[in-house]
């Protein structure tokens, strides 16, 4: 039996019967524990996040139990494959879908910058169409790669700004995008 | 081997077809011949129909192109013969400043999706075709990847320059 790991309490004021924190940590904090990922697996990345969620790797440990096979119900979309210029429109769709707070995380060359693929017909990056927040490495990444960018999303999530998706920064970030 | 020989279809051709093809060559016994954009309809309607020839299955159309040519665009047709177990390859040769050609749709239906393809990659405009749009590539693609004169590679594409690479 491994010894079960309790998430940390927030840095805070503590005193006989009560906790003090702010708010922004506390929401961080549960944010960042229970990620629901939207997998977009599309090649041989796809089959290494299977690999991730299997039990030998057991992605839910990280608060994943439930990949979310629908957008709308979505907090992470993990890119994971090649994206054809004929599939953006779609990945785009799905991350319009997706309910604010939401993060991208482009697993792979493919995803990251297009690979090996540098032709017409592939799109050179996800970063083309979306905003990213995490790239991971690798063709493909091992499973241990992508566990490494998800920690990476989550403390991303931890200790992001509860006014940030409300900030003209970010409805600029956007509107490069061409999103509203 | 199939039924009947390469030598008895180019017989029978010659006797039908005079002059309107060219030399025929057998690559790995492959048959293969030349024919212009106006003969071709025409053959092909008689390689299908014939009693005895009777190259009842469309394999593929597709296309190659060699710009140093004049006439750079070669569309190439490969038909079986089901029941001689015997293939032929037909090959057309036309211009870039006028890619047109008949099509092949009213001989075969599946001659229909390969078409668009050809068109889809070579820009080969298919006269007659009922339904002539791309079929792999994004709708709003306004080039012809497979053309010598079009980069394999997205012009996106930024971390390739000489820069990163010390050159």
């Amino acid at each position: 039996m491994s010894d079960i790991n309790l998430v940390e309490a927030p840095a805070g004021v503590e005193g006989s019967g009560f906790f003090a924190t702010s708010l922004e940590k506390v929401i961080g904090m549960a944010r960042a524990n229970s990620l629901w990922p939207l997998p977009f697996a599309t090649s041989c990345c796809g089959i290494e996040f299977m690999a991730t969620m299997g039990s030998h790797y057991d992605f839910s440990r990280f608060g994943s139990e439930r990949p979310s096979f629908s957008p709308r119900q979505a907090d992470l979309l993990m890119v994971m494959g090649t994206i054809a210029k004929k599939m953006a429109p779609v990945l785009k769709q799905v991350y319009i879908q997706m309910a604010e707070p939401r993060w991208v995380i482009a697993v792979g060359a493919c995803a990251s910058s297009g690979g090996i693929f540098d032709t017409y017909s592939v799109l050179q990056g996800i970063d083309e169409i979306i905003p990213v927040d995490v790239y991971v490495p690798g063709c493909p990444p091992r499973p241990e790669a992508i566990i490494n960018g998800f920690n990476k999303i989550q403390d991303l999530v931890r200790s992001e700004s509860l006014r940030r998706r409300d900030s003209p920064e970010y409805s600029e970030l956007l509107a490069k995008y061409g999103i509203q | 081997m199939g039924k009947i020989s390469n030598q008895h279809i180019i017989d029978q051709l010659t006797v039908n077809f005079p002059e309107q093809f060219s030399a025929p060559t057998e690559p790995f016994g492959l048959l293969t011949l030349e024919t212009t954009a106006v003969t071709i309809n025409a053959l092909l309607t008689y390689l299908k129909n014939d009693k005895e020839l009777s190259f009842n299955y469309l394999t593929d159309i597709t296309a190659v192109h060699y710009p140093e040519q004049e006439n750079a665009l070669g569309v190439v047709y490969h038909l079986h013969s089901l029941t001689n177990n015997v293939r032929i390859r037909v090959k057309v040769f036309i211009p870039v400043s006028n890619p047109t050609i008949p099509t092949a749709t009213e001989l075969w239906n599946g001659a229909n999706w390969m078409e668009r393809e050809t068109f889809d990659f070579y820009g080969i405009q298919f006269i007659g075709h009922p339904d002539l749009r791309r079929i792999l590539n994004v709708d709003d693609m306004t080039v012809f990847p497979m053309r010598k004169e079009f980069a394999l590679e997205d012009p996106n594409r930024v971390d390739k320059k000489d820069f990163f690479f010390g050159r």
